[in-house]
């Protein structure tokens, strides 16, 4: 009962007094009120524990206080820092100019040209940003799914000889800061850009801006993206049963009709789903476009400008919040709804001993010619980034130099003070480290233990529940930063400008894998372990932690590490939330890049992959190859690494 | 060690719409081997977890020892499980495995210690209680699991088809120790299995279940002796269940015809103008010459399985199965044959 008054107490008082008139009219007037303390948090979660065991001993899930309380606690977590804020936006996209709130205001700004607007069909005027980001994801999804086919075919059904090079593609995404491929292709294509320069030399090719807007975010995301595509792709090639295929060569079918008539079919449902993918990743893509962008605007860069920009536009961030928000969760409700039971592909219990036959002549020569360049330009565009720190100015100035990496990261020995960190980046670098290091812990923990509820318990509300956990893994980050900035503002919870709100940021973002990860090692264990622990006395808090968790050692490790990356190059939710004191990395890099800095981005960005590569590779080291080489498992994980 | 009755009163369980259990009532009687036999799907594992506490019954009551127990999860009930699977720990060594139970309850480390190595002891793996699990072959395995599962001295031992995983010959080997075992501590064991032979080897009971209800309960001897159901006779045994037709009444005494034979047999019930019988493969003797009052047959498959003769034979009522210790005297396949049996091997069942 306490509970519910705390929690009126702080809702319905505001940082001006009474949020609602009428309580003041019934109250009279009241102070001030501002953020709860960490007093009353502490107080809240001793009132959830109460409530929680007070239903278990009224004999909820078999009276059991552990499974309770921790359904309780992370029902309050997520309800706190994904579905409060996601509220608290809509709220504010009714807000009127006036304060309070009003349909007219939210109509005029709804119901914008600069939205729906389709002028570009027939004038030179652009086209609503909304048109914008939907062609935008189509291209993307479309190029990148066919590409990402084209690899899985290669390594799947050719004798190509370097598959274990392109193999690399798979960790690409998980290592690459958010700006890095737009870098490389402004410095590649751009007006003064290697390539732009040789065809200005050889055939006098006037260079022009033509990177910049959509066909430059087209490529960037395609880079991007192909990688993810790939990981869904060659899952889904690989386990076309080859039983099948043998079946329809024995019926007299050439290379190319058992191609056609059998294994394309097969695959169209996984095809599906990486387009679906490729889709929401483009959506919510935000590095891309903020660099590529120029004049082509899409909705998550919309967000933050209409935030961070000049204009400061509460409501019309909001708004444009609303409208990606719901285009992504209608795409990820198919790709769940419509693709998840549509599945063709049946591994049974049963050795498939066949094997796969080999691609028709022709298709495997349209793969290879397409998709080698592409893997060649891949590989170019790493390397520029890893050795692009060393030469002066790109494009300009090609002669040796370290002057980037001193300014960055210089480090001095003064005598009475000791070392002294003199480069500017090492601020930034050290707060990223350390809030990505700290947040992987809870994001590791939650999600395990997540896991190990929905897989394990029954309990009334348990598909809302999964539904709950996993629904910030379809919100597009500048989403969730936008609806951050609003809900934790202001009282209750005055969270922005500490380092906390970005770690609870990362958490929430990355719980969901976790939770993946963790589901795919549970549904390994078998189930019989908990019930005889359970039968041998043991409660559930202590199968969990003398069972459970010391068999899932290594998925505990894979989503430690894999949080941890994934927090050092996140970049649309947390660019909302960044503050003087606490600067991350991709921000920074981003003020390098606004300034034109590009040696310092790039050998900053290189930092970051060159420690990010370390981290993954000891993580291989330390929990062996068999279970990082589940591709199931890490395609799962880097499903949704961008945005 | 402690025995206790178990009992079920009018147990049901659903999930969702299908009937696992459907308002059984039984009692496994303390310091017996009770065994719940039937094929899969007919409720007698998710019996056996609702004693454990694994599954909660969606109605009726379960009580051990008089003690209503229906609520209780499976951690506050002094009942170990030995499972299918053995779910043996993988990461702890066998004496952790075994002692798991006792270091949950808090028993000072010498005293588990002590009681984990007497009770490998008792199942002969004296010396391997430092090795992993997956350092055991199958039949170890199973003896951890029954280690681990009576070290904690339970009322009641439930095991789930223990012998599923382990090759045919160890698994007569595994189920006499089983059985010895049971009987040195004389606790309330029950018993999932779906093989017949491995029920009547090995209990003091059977409970035969079919379509979430108990078809039939007795000794071994009474149900193979005195099936009551088509299902009964035919599930333990392989007995032949034919049609025979009522050609006369003499108050309880019933004139029946079975082929070409005229029996007469005793019944306190109304019988309608055809019953059901059920006769054993082994009562039958087969010859090639014609006796009075015998079936006329004839061989459509003879196979030779060492000890004996298995032979279905065609008749007027369908194929007979009809199983002959005589391996001199062979029948082939085509051969007219007559078969006969004493009246009283017949057994009337209830369709």
């Amino acid at each position: 009962m306490v509970f519910f008054i705390l929690f009126f107490r702080v809702f319905s008082i505001g940082i001006r007094g009474w949020n609602f008139e009428i309580f003041q009219s019934i109250f009279g007037d009241v102070e001030n009120q501002f953020g709860v303390g960490s007093g009353a948090v502490l107080l809240c979660s001793t009132f959830i524990f109460y409530i929680t065991h007070g239903l278990s001993s009224r004999g909820w899930l078999n009276g059991d206080n552990f499974i309770v309380g921790s359904i309780g606690s992370i029902i309050i977590l997520v309800s706190t820092f994904v579905f409060f804020p996601i509220f608290r936006m809509f709220a504010v996209a009714f807000k009127g100019t006036e304060g309070g709130y009003e349909i007219s205001n939210f109509s005029t700004k709804i119901f914008n040209k600069g939205i729906w607007g389709l002028d570009c069909l027939y004038s030179d005027y652009a086209c609503g940003v909304f048109w914008n980001t939907v062609t935008m994801g189509t291209l993307t999804a479309f190029s990148s799914t066919i590409l990402g086919l084209g690899f899985a075919l290669l390594i799947a059904r050719t004798s190509f000889k370097f598959k274990k090079t392109i193999r690399i593609l798979s960790v690409l995404p998980i290592i690459t800061p958010p700006f890095v491929i737009g870098l490389a292709i402004i410095i590649l294509f751009g007006r003064t850009g290697v390539v732009s320069s040789f065809l200005e030399w050889a055939f006098e090719i006037e260079p022009s801006r033509w990177i910049y807007g959509l066909p430059g975010i087209w490529f960037a995301q395609t880079l991007a993206f192909t990688p993810i595509a790939f990981l869904v792709l060659i899952g889904v090639v690989e386990s076309v049963s080859p039983a099948m295929e043998e079946a329809s060569q024995t019926l007299r079918a050439s290379k190319w009709q058992v191609f056609k008539t059998v294994t394309l079919p097969l695959m169209r449902p996984g095809i599906a789903n990486a387009f679906l993918l490729g889709f929401i990743e483009s959506l919510a893509d935000f590095g891309n476009p903020l660099v590529l962008g120029a004049e082509y605007d899409v909705l998550s860069t919309e967000i933050f400008f209409a935030i961070v920009g000049a204009q400061y536009d509460e409501t019309k961030a909001a708004i444009l919040a609303m409208i990606l928000l719901t285009v992504v969760l209608v795409v990820f409700y198919l790709q769940n709804q419509w693709l998840g039971k549509k599945s063709y592909i049946s591994i049974s219990g049963k050795g498939d001993s066949g094997v796969h036959p080999e691609l028709p002549n022709n298709t495997k020569w349209i793969i290879y010619s397409t998709v080698l360049p592409w893997a060649l330009l891949t590989f170019i565009i790493y390397i520029m980034i890893m050795f692009g720190g060393f030469v002066e100015m790109w494009g300009v100035d090609h002669s040796f130099t370290l002057r980037h990496y001193v300014e960055a990261f210089s480090v001095e020995w003064v005598k009475e003070r000791g070392i002294l960190w003199t480069g500017t980046a090492w601020n930034s670098f050290n707060t990223t480290f350390a809030i990505a290091l700290i947040s992987s812990f809870p994001t590791a923990a939650i999600g395990i233990l997540t896991a190990y509820l929905l897989t394990r318990h029954k309990f009334k509300g348990k598909n809302a529940f999964e539904f709950g956990t996993m629904l910030s893994f379809a919100i597009p980050g500048s989403v969730i930063g936008v609806s951050y900035v609003f809900a934790f503002n202001v009282p209750p919870l005055e969270l922005t400008g500490t380092g906390i709100i970005l770690v609870i940021a990362f958490v929430f973002r990355n719980m969901p894998v976790g939770v993946r990860a963790g589901i795919a090692s549970m549904n390994q264990l078998d189930p019989h372990l908990d019930e005889a622990s359970s039968t041998l006395n043991a409660s559930s808090s202590q199968t969990f932690r003398n069972v459970i968790l010391p068999l899932l050692k290594p998925a505990i490790t894979a989503s430690l590490v894999f949080s941890f990356v994934r927090a050092m190059t996140a970049i649309s939710a947390v660019i909302f939330l960044v503050s003087a004191n606490y600067d991350l990395a991709v921000s920074y890099i981003l003020g390098r890049l606004e300034n034109n800095d590009y040696g310092l981005a790039i050998v900053y960005s290189s930092a970051l992959i060159v420690v990010m590569l370390f981290t993954i590779t000891l993580m291989q080291l330390i929990i062996g190859k068999r279970k990082l080489g589940r591709r199931e498992e890490t395609a799962g994980i880097l499903q949704g690494n961008f945005g | 060690m402690k025995k206790a009755e178990v009992k079920f009163e009018n147990i049901t369980k659903k999930f969702n719409e299908t009937v696992a259990v459907d308002n059984v009532s039984c009692t496994f009687e303390a310091g017996t081997l009770t065994t719940l036999l039937g094929p899969s799907g007919c409720g007698k594992t998710t019996s056996l977890r609702i004693i454990a506490g694994l599954e909660r019954a969606t109605s009726g009551k379960i009580l051990v020892e008089n003690e209503d127990v229906t609520l209780l999860p499976a951690t506050d009930r002094d009942v170990s499980m030995v499972f299918q699977s053995y779910a043996l720990f993988p990461h702890m060594s066998v004496l952790e495995n075994v002692s798991y139970g006792l270091k949950m309850i808090n028993v000072p480390k010498e005293e588990f210690t002590e009681k984990s190595l007497e009770t490998l002891k008792l199942v002969n793996l004296e010396g391997y209680e430092n090795r992993m699990p997956s350092e055991l072959s199958g039949g170890q395995q199973q003896r951890v699991a029954v280690a681990r599962a009576i070290v904690l001295k339970p009322k009641v031992l439930l095991f789930d088809e223990p012998l599923s995983n382990l090759d045919a010959k160890l698994r007569r080997q595994v189920r006499e120790d089983i059985r010895e075992i049971q009987q040195k501590l004389g606790v309330t064991t029950i018993y999932v299995t779906h093989d017949q032979e491995e029920a009547l080897a090995i209990s003091d009971k059977v409970i035969v279940m079919n379509n979430a209800i108990i078809a039939q309960q007795g000794s071994p001897k009474e149900l193979y002796n005195f099936p009551k159901t088509k299902f009964v006779a035919n599930f333990i045994g392989d007995a032949n269940v034919v049609k025979a037709e009522i050609i006369n009444q003499n108050n309880n005494i019933y004139e029946i015809q079975l082929a070409e034979m005229k029996i007469n047999i005793e019944s306190d019930q109304k019988l309608e103008s055809s019953v059901s019988v059920s006769l054993r493969p082994e009562k039958i003797t087969i010859s090639k010459s014609p006796e009075e009052n015998s079936i006329h047959a004839s061989v459509n498959n003879a196979s030779f399985v060492g000890n004996s003769y298995q032979y279905i034979v065609n008749s007027k009522v369908g194929k007979i199965y009809v199983v002959s210790s005589d391996t001199n005297e062979i029948f082939n396949v085509g051969e007219n044959v007559y078969l006969k049996f004493d009246e009283k091997e017949l057994r009337l069942l209830d369709d």
